[in-house]
């Protein structure tokens, strides 16, 4: 509260706020509200901003979901990850499979009519069926909103040292494919639509254009992939208003002490360049189904999008990987598969 | 004329022959210091960046000395890389002396040699300086008994400076005004000037630099260039202070410019002598030997409509650049392009470079070559530094390729790893001497397509950077040459194309194929890199299809990271082109060539 203080003069109206990172609901829903209240004296946020909070299943009692409904927030995000209590145990989660279940069922009851699970799959051992199941078991209340991550190894991370040491065999990269396709054509069937790599959407009429599927995704997330300003608070939070993004350094006890003193913590920043801002406009646009505004793009810098890009285009184009109409430029679903290994042919014609 | 002193300022690269130079102008109060900035003469942003002099400089400085008389000193800073000796040689053409720099920690080195030997030629007086003697490791005894025993000159008249720290600036200039001849001349013969360097502006035209060793010239006189005959009004004469500044006249003895309307390249030759059309000199200067490119590789713009871009780039650079020779030429993998000469691979790097950054162009380098002579079965002869002009090899009776007669001065602990070195590359060394107890110059004679690539650096890393290189052009020897070419899925892509010794081929194709692999992009199939001499295919790589990979997440920070990661490994690479169906990098096609695994 302190550093959205000192950050007040960020002079921006919010049209969302996500509380989250970190487990915010072990707090209290009294010391969510006065979050929310602080952020609400320090900054413009709008009256009908998306007002997020991130909990985890083994963290929440109906009480206190019905406590952050009133003091403000409006979507909750819910850290299911799984529903089978071995992979559970795997990710390292403290919740059982019928805690997820409850988290949604509570969080319906409490009256939030916009809610996002976190689900993770292309975990070691699973099968289409059992992922299949898991997606199941989430779509039982019709949340409205799902973001499907596939497992990373991130180096530095007890889970990448068990993978090193040979404790268990990650899936293959067919597999891996496979559950990514079939995540997006069971949601679809379901009435799940996808607009990001991993984050889905319900649509609620069976037109995606309908306001339905637009207002169920998520405003906060998307920020990040539209080069929208968004302000971040906490220790290692970024922030972005182009072209400058800066963050607060992950240290927690330097964090507490620079603000009690007064002063902003420590922070980086970076002031992104034509070319890299470019580069970035090309990652995020290609992770999200509508792909790259090529309108927009061309706009924002003043360049021939098909003719700076057209060497690498025709080729993918030709190999079903990227569809490109008037002013669009997308991955198709098979491209989405490569979409690590597509960008840097597009940024080496930079 | 008796107050006016032509003189260059020569040495190894790197010895502070510009920092000097800065010295000099601040002395003689030519720059306001608020206009000053350190290599002052270095103008162009590639010597700026990389810290090196390419292109000569002239400034005239007035100097007033201790006998109360002003002088004018007509200073020409040159290039110390051995790549740009040509503009060496054709700047100490317009002089009476020369200031032999020696960095005092440095000592000695190869193109210290080299600079005093075309001094000498040019029958220069010579002032030695010792540089540098504020650096911790200055040994001035030291440098002094070198340039005694080495460069055979009084160790005694040698001026030691400090270019950095200002030191020794007053006795620098006192030794030009004393010891330096004044040019001789007369200024009533009729006109005789030697153009030593040009360059192109773009409001003027042609900026003529010339040196007057008889007669006068002045706005209004209409001269003539005696090899081609062609007479152009003069419209501006001048000096050098950074900036032109225009004279009523330059008359023997002085060094300035002369503008007249001139706006192509042909009408203008380094080395061309300029008399008046209506009373001219009896005999020319006997000008310049031509400079001798020795490496060729094609350019190509990357856009495929960037043709004509190229060839208006190039005739510009050409301007300023007389010795860059071209004509077009053509790739099935790349279209349209120019076969370039060059006098050495930095050369070629400056090139480019100025061609990217003064012309906004993207480019494809080849990989560079030598020139061969084959002697056909049918007994003629056929020049050829093009391997996509390679003939039918049964039909080649002899080849012959260049060779070079190298010198290395190295302190003799190295002597074992240059000798390595030396025959690795298919050198042999002709013999030795010592220079000083403990320093050794070493002869070889080595084939130049050995050289031109990575020997100089590997020569540096080897010796610690002790080691120094000079070498001229000898000969040509019969060889046995083979073309190696890649084939990338099949295809054979005729600008990777390369002609190596037969002995090397196998091994080169490997790292070729290496090379290319890491090189390339993972793309949608599977591609094969081979290398083949004639039909056999006799290295592989293969780099494997795309890798299924998604990154899940990407928020806040994720973005910075993903992108730090995509800007590493675009790095170096810049732009790609479609050969075929494989999008292959620039720099994949000066890669062929690299020895290093790095
Ligand atoms: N310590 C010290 N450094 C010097 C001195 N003179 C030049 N340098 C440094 O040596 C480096 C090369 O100086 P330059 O003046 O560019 O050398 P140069 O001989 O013109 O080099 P090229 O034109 O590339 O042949 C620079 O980093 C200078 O700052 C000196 O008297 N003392
Ligand atoms: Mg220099």
């Amino acid at each position: 509260m302190i550093e959205m203080n000192l950050k007040s003069g960020f002079a921006l109206t919010f049209d969302s706020l996500y509380i989250g990172g970190g487990t915010p609901s072990v707090f209290g829903a009294e010391t969510i509200g006065r979050i929310i209240e602080a952020a609400h004296r320090s900054f413009n946020i709008l009256k009908d901003a998306e007002i997020t909070l991130e909990v985890n299943p083994d963290t929440i009692t109906p009480e206190k979901l019905e406590g952050f409904r009133r003091g403000g927030v409006n979507r909750i995000n819910i850290g299911v990850q799984s529903y089978n209590p071995e992979n559970l145990n795997f990710l390292g989660r403290l919740h059982s499979d019928s805690d997820a279940d409850l988290a949604g069922k509570w969080a319906r009851e409490a009256g939030f009519e916009n809610i996002c699970l976190d689900l993770i799959y292309g975990i070691p051992g699973q099968t289409k069926k059992a992922w299949v199941a898991d997606l199941e078991r989430a779509l039982s209340f019709a949340p409205e909103h799902l973001s499907c991550y596939l497992l990373t190894y991130e180096p530095g991370t007890p889970l990448d040292a068990s993978r090193q040491k040979g404790r268990f065999h990650p899936l293959n990269d067919d597999k891996i494919s496979d559950l990514f396709t079939s995540t997006i054509e069971f949601l679809a069937a379901r009435g799940y639509a996808q607009y990001e790599m991993s984050n889905f959407a319900r649509i609620d009429s069976d037109n995606t254009e309908k306001p339905g599927f637009e207002q169920n995704r998520s405003r906060h997330n998307r920020k990040y992939w539209l080069f929208t300003p968004y302000l971040g608070l906490g220790p290692t939070s970024h922030s972005f208003k182009e072209p400058e993004r800066f963050w607060n350094q992950p240290d927690v006890p330097d964090y507490i002490n620079e603000l009690a003193a007064g002063r902003l913590p420590p922070s980086g920043r970076e002031m992104l360049s034509r070319s890299q801002l470019m580069m970035e406009a090309i990652y995020l646009g290609l992770r999200q189904t509508e792909g790259i505004r090529t309108e927009a793009f061309e706009e924002k810098f003043a360049v021939d999008f098909q003719r700076q890009f057209s060497d690498t285009l025709e080729g993918l184009e030709e190999k079903g990987l990227i569809r490109s109409t008037q002013n669009r430029c997308a991955l198709t679903h098979k491209g989405m598969l490569f979409l690590d290994s597509i960008v840097p042919l597009l940024v080496n014609q930079i | 004329m008796i107050n006016i002193r032509n003189f260059s300022i020569i040495a190894h690269i790197d010895h502070g022959k510009s920092t000097l130079s800065d010295r000099l102008i601040q002395a003689t109060n030519v720059v306001l210091d608020r206009d000053f900035q350190d290599q002052i003469l270095d103008t162009m942003d590639i010597e700026r960046e990389r810290g090196i002099t390419i292109k000569s400089q002239t400034i005239c400085l007035p100097y007033t000395a201790k006998d109360n008389q002003t002088y004018m000193l007509n200073l020409i800073d040159t290039p110390g890389h051995v790549d740009f000796t040509y503009e060496v040689s054709r700047a100490l053409a317009s002089c009476e002396g020369a200031l032999l720099l020696i960095d005092a920690s440095q000592g000695v080195e190869a193109q210290t040699l080299a600079n005093l030997y075309l001094a000498m030629e040019h029958n220069l007086k010579i002032i030695p300086v010792i540089n540098k003697i504020d650096l911790p490791s200055a040994d001035v005894e030291r440098i002094k008994q070198q340039i005694e025993d080495d460069l055979g000159l009084d160790p005694e008249s040698a001026i030691l400076t400090s270019a950095k720290e200002g030191t020794g600036i007053e006795e620098v200039l006192e030794s030009i005004v004393k010891d330096l001849p004044p040019p001789a001349g007369d200024p009533e013969a009729p006109l005789k000037a030697l153009i030593f360097d040009s360059h192109y502006d773009p409001y003027r035209g042609t900026v003529v630099n010339f040196r007057v060793f008889q007669g006068r010239v002045q706005a209004k006189d209409v001269v003539t260039f005696m090899s081609n005959d062609v007479a152009h009004k003069v419209e501006e004469v001048g000096i050098f202070q950074i900036v032109r500044v225009p004279q009523k006249q330059l008359s023997a003895g002085q060094v300035g410019y002369l503008i007249a309307g001139i706006k192509t390249v042909s009408d203008t030759r380094c080395g061309d002598t300029i008399t008046l059309r209506d009373r001219p000199c009896s005999a020319s200067m006997p000008g310049f030997k031509e400079a001798k490119p020795v490496v060729f590789s094609s350019i190509y713009p990357v856009a495929t409509d960037g043709y004509e871009e190229l060839a208006v780039g190039l005739e510009k650079l050409k301007l300023n650049d007389a010795s860059l020779i071209y004509e077009k030429d053509t790739s099935v993998a790349l279209g349209f392009g120019f076969r370039c000469g060059f006098l050495g691979l930095l050369h070629l790097e400056v090139v480019q470079e100025r061609l990217e950054r003064e012309y906004g162009l993207s480019l494809i380098m080849t990989a560079p070559s030598v020139r061969y002579q084959l002697i056909m079965n049918d007994g003629s002869t056929l020049i050829i530094d093009n391997p996509s002009l390679y003939p039918d090899p049964t039909k080649i009776q002899t080849t012959m390729e260049p060779f070079i007669r190298a010198s290395i001065i190295i302190p003799d602990r190295y002597m074992g790893p240059v000798m390595k070195l030396c025959l690795d590359r298919r050198g042999s060394n002709t013999n030795y001497q010592y220079l000083t107890s403990s320093r050794l110059e070493m002869f070889f004679e080595l084939p130049l397509a050995e050289v031109v690539y990575d020997f100089y650096d590997k020569l540096k890393s080897i010796t610690k950077g002790y080691g120094s290189f000079d070498y001229e052009l000898k000969d040509y020897k019969e060889t046995d040459l083979a073309k190696l070419d890649i084939l990338i899925n099949g295809e054979r892509v005729d600008a990777l194309s390369q002609l190596v010794h037969k002995d090397r081929a196998v091994e080169r194709a490997k790292r070729a194929c290496e090379k290319l692999r890491d090189e390339i992009p993972r793309q949608q199939f599977k591609i094969a890199v081979q290398g083949a001499v004639g039909g056999n295919i006799i290295a592989r790589k293969t780099i494997s299809a795309f890798r299924k990979d998604v990154t899940a997440k990407c928020y806040g920070g994720d973005v910075t990271r993903k992108r730090k990661l995509l800007e590493k490994q675009k790095k170096g690479k810049k732009r790609m082109k479609m050969v075929g169906q494989v999008m292959i990098p620039q720099s994949a096609f000066m890669s062929v060539l690299k020895t290093d695994t790095d």
